[in-house]
């Protein structure tokens, strides 16, 4: 069995001997990307010309379609195919396993006459050219017999149950503890849809290789996709190649494939020729998942020092009718602050607007803007400033499972973050600064994000030269993957970063798995380090083994790496001539990692404190974010500058969470009224200020070998909180319904007579 | 319908459907793929190139309409061999992390510099009748109209900085 204590040890990434580890060196990929050059997945360019495919979505939210005519796209000029559900080639029914041991079952495309959602795609064209087939798309007529969508989230939230196979958590007696509680809060706050909208809409280009489908799509992790497909094609999944070397963000919309990916290779089939799939921005609303609405309760119960004595967040929220997603706003409340009486849990309810899901931050992103504001309220009726309110509640274990932290500096990133920001010059009564049109206030709240470890494989291989390449089907949707897997490699292997070659992003690589929960780093680095550790190994024992190497019958344990250069004590030789000589062609190993199996005797998250300034225009209901800090503790940090990167998108998520991001759901047809990016508003450079990230210094032994942890979350924890305490005191306006926008703070403001 | 266009210093003739975008032109029929497709509406910026030296959204224009133009993309400011000091910034400073907006900032950016070079004022300018400075709230008016989801903008605002400073 493995333990934590296995990765005490010393090992390259710990010594750092080089200096890379923590560095903030550019990007790997970055002269590719900053000169268009690094293809995306509809970029890369198939042997042959590729047909055009362009998906037709439903017009209704629920039903059948109960007419098809298709003749007039099918005669319209270089069509080559259309497809609904009545001519679509068949495939095994939705979840089809054909190999047990896939990552993911079948997920046909134009399956049925039945219609689950708005938007979801129920025909395709294909056609020699984009515009053709754009213009045939238009020229299918689909009949629907429409039923009533039922997607009123506020009007089903009463009937709402628990999430299959959860209960709530109740510790102590939570009634009990909040009716003898001295000062209480009670207060219900809402977080609307929100899309993932990545630059990159979901695209998909396949070709086949006689009975093997080559397959390029922009996807979070690559073995699902890859066994996906397989299922969906009703082939070998040895017989999918998938790829995925450049990804134009996925936020966690992109850890599952859509029907781009099935369509574009199922087309390809048909036609014998490569076929590429995008969808339009329109159809990423509705034809990828989202974040789901919540209702989010929250009663605290407080004595008059500020001591929690009970605490519960309750969360309502929705998902797809046929999915079981839940939005768990509630689980981080459940390590966050001590109370002896404590009550979380979840409802949900099943709703026929398109899919729920994973969006970046699930569960905290949408919990810590109930929650956070919460603290910032109680803190308020107790005359406490709220830095110290969270302070007085620190646990000193795990409040729920009395485990002990594996490492929680939650108080050094609130304490050195109030010092950076200037939090004392804050006046703790609303509305009393103003600087010209603008009442600016302070505002600030906790981050905490979890922190996971997955199991993973990746190759190490050096060539004649001296090469390191490392391969890993692991993906980079802008996180550093690269970069990092590149230092390690480096740190590891004793080369400069310029001897370093990263492969990720295809099938064919060791698996690991993917981008997302913020485990990418954690996870793929410790298979890497393990890799380079077995690579030292084995070079070691190559140079030690052999009697023309100066290192022969030396210790293969003693044996240092560095600058391209393998020595012991005064005699050395450089790797490339020991390869060279020794194992022409080159070694290649492999390394994997497991989760430690007494890993979760520890409580493991990442921490951090948010510090944010506003200004409120009075007249206009107007919010400028001004100026942001997070200070963040998170392991070790591998890459000081895309850490950074990370945080401060985070950070600016969480603004955008709190004062644009939404989108409202039209009952009349079961859609979202914001189809594009210029009715769903994410932040445009005007919308944020200053924005700054600081990471303290963190080792945490006991998530992995290197004691790192990730930070593609924790930035979009909390900082939407702080943004709305900011608000409040700027201007005295408490906005509980997310987000905040000019009109709901303009009531405010007019009532309080500003 | 026959178009020559001048993309990055070469005349290149295309018979092309006048349906057809700039933006797909570039894309599709020239290969030159570093031109992104973020919305297709001229909402995020992604396709911005640079236009006789002004930079436009390369979704919104037909090709046939370019008959004669100049036309830079990101492609033919720098290569990985040799990065536009735009480039370059842009790497230093990490203002990107998908990459997938970071052409069209990129261009985006020198048509923006330019703009400020040849006096055109914006909602930041304070006194329209003076040069404008190349300060935070001129580049982060500016550079508006490109979207960056990963929200790389406190990076992106110091790569213009830098290159801006550096000309100053």
């Amino acid at each position: 069995m493995s333990s934590v204590n296995d990765w005490a040890g010393p090992n390259p990434v710990k010594d750092n001997r080089s200096g890379l580890i923590g560095k903030g060196v550019d990007r790997y990929e970055g002269p590719l990307k900053v000169t268009g050059t690094a293809p995306y997945a509809y970029e890369v360019q198939p042997p042959s010309p590729p047909a055009y495919g362009v998906m037709v979505g439903a017009t209704v939210a629920t039903g059948r379609i109960t007419g098809v005519d298709i003749a007039e796209a099918e005669a319209a000029p270089g069509v080559l195919l259309v497809w609904t559900h009545r001519n679509v080639p068949a495939q095994p029914a939705k979840g089809t396993r054909k190999h047990p041991r896939s990552t993911a079952g079948s997920k046909p495309a134009l399956e049925s006459d039945r219609v689950a959602y708005f938007g979801q795609p129920v025909a395709l064209v294909v056609a020699d050219t984009l515009e053709n087939a754009t213009a045939a798309a238009r020229l299918v007529r689909l009949t629907y017999d429409a039923a009533s969508p039922d997607v009123d989230f506020a009007a089903r939230k009463a009937g709402a149950g628990q999430p299959p196979g959860e209960e709530d958590v109740e510790i102590g007696n939570f009634g009990e503890g909040f009716a003898a509680s001295a000062v209480q809060l009670d207060e219900t706050w809402t977080t609307p849809i929100q899309n993932h909208c990545q630059m990159e809409p979901c695209a998909s280009l396949a070709w086949w290789e006689g009975d093997r489908c080559i397959a390029h799509t922009s996807i979070q992790m690559v073995k699902p996709a890859q066994h996906g497909l397989a299922e969906t094609l009703g082939i070998d999944r040895d017989d999918v190649r998938l790829m995925t070397r450049y990804i134009g963000g996925g936020f966690g919309g992109k850890g599952q494939t859509y029907d781009d990916l099935t369509l574009a290779a199922l087309a390809a089939r048909a036609l014998g020729r490569p076929v590429k799939v995008a969808f339009t921005r329109q159809q990423m609303m509705h034809g990828t998942i989202h974040r789901p609405a919540t209702v989010q309760r929250v009663r605290l119960g407080a004595d008059r020092d500020g001591r929690l004595n009970a605490f519960s967040l309750m969360t309502w929220t929705h998902c797809h009718r046929d999915g079981a997603f839940t939005e768990h706003a509630s689980n981080f409340a459940r390590t966050l602050y001590a109370a002896p009486n404590r009550l979380t849990g979840h409802r949900l309810v099943k709703l026929d607007l398109p899919g729920a899901g994973p969006m970046r931050a699930p569960g905290e992103a949408s919990g810590t803007l109930s929650l956070e504001c919460a603290m910032d309220e109680l803190a308020e009726r107790l005359g406490l400033d709220p830095v110290e309110l969270r302070i007085r509640n620190e646990p000193p274990v795990d409040p729920e499972n009395g485990r002990p932290f594996s490492q929680r500096q939650l108080v050094r990133c609130l304490k050195e973050g109030a010092q950076l920001f200037g939090w004392d010059r804050r006046l703790p009564t609303p509305g009393q600064v103003r600087d010209g049109r603008w009442l600016v206030g302070y505002g600030m709240a906790a981050a905490i994000r979890g922190n996971f470890l997955l199991p993973a494989k990746c190759s190490f291989s050096v060539d004649d030269d001296g090469v390191i390449t490392v391969r890993q089907g692991m993906t980079d949707i802008g996180t550093g993957t690269y970069t990092v897997l590149a230092q390690i490699a480096a740190e590891t292997l004793g080369v400069p970063l310029g001897q370093v070659r990263v492969e990720i992003g295809d099938s064919e690589l060791p698996p690991a798995p993917g981008s997302g929960g913020q485990f990418g780093a954690a996870t793929a680095g410790s298979a890497a380090l393990m890799a380079g550790m077995n690579l030292r190994k084995a070079i070691a024992e190559l140079a030690t083994g052999d009697a023309e190497s100066p290192l022969h019958g030396g210790d293969p344990a003693k044996i240092v790496f560095q600058d391209g250069v393998v020595g012991i004590e005064n005699r050395s030789e450089t790797l490339a001539g020991l390869i060279r000589r020794a194992a022409p062609g080159g070694l290649t190993v492999e390394g994997e990692i497991r989760p430690a199996s007494d890993m979760r005797e520890w409580s493991q998250q990442t921490y951090g404190a948010h510090f944010c300034e506003v200004g409120v225009d009075p007249v206009t209901g107007e919010v400028r974010v001004r100026r942001m800090l997070g200070v963040f503790a998170a392991g070790r940090i591998i890459n000081a500058k895309t850490a950074r990167s990370q945080l401060t998108g985070g950070m600016i998520w969480g603004a955008a969470s709190a004062l644009t991001e939404g989108n409202p759901v039209d009952p009349r047809y079961g859609s979202l009224l914001g189809q594009d990016l210029a009715q769903y508003l994410v932040p445009v450079q005007a919308d944020i200020g200053e924005v700054e990230a600081i990471m303290l210094d963190e080792v945490d032994d006991k998530a992995n070998p290197m004691g790192i942890k990730g930070v593609g979350e924790l930035g979009n924890s909390g900082s939407g909180a702080a943004v709305a305490n900011a608000i409040y005191n700027a201007c005295g306006v408490r906005v509980r319904e997310y987000p905040i926008t000019p009109d709901k703070l303009l009531a405010g403001l007019i009532a309080r007579g500003l | 319908m026959r178009t020559t266009i001048t993309v990055n210093g070469e005349a290149r003739a295309l018979d092309i459907d006048p349906r057809t975008t700039l933006l797909d032109a570039l894309r599709e029929h020239l290969k030159l793929t570093g031109a992104k497709k973020g919305c297709d509406h001229g909402q995020c910026g992604a396709c911005t190139v640079l236009v006789n030296g002004t930079r436009i959204n390369a979704c919104l224009s037909l090709a046939v309409m370019h008959d004669g133009d100049e036309v830079t993309t990101i492609e033919g400011l720098g290569t990985p061999e040799k990065l536009h000091p735009m480039q370059q910034a842009f790497l230093s400073e990490d203002a990107y992390q998908c990459g997938y907006c970071t052409p069209g900032q990129i261009c985006s950016a020198v048509g923006m510099l330019a703009e400020v070079e040849a006096g055109l004022p914006s909602h930041a300018t304070a006194d329209v009748a003076q040069p404008a400075a190349v300060d935070g709230a001129e580049i982060r008016e500016r550079m508006s109209g490109n979207i960056c989801r990963c929200s790389a903008y406190p990076q992106i605002v110091a790569a213009i900085e830098a290159v801006a400073g550096g000309k100053a």
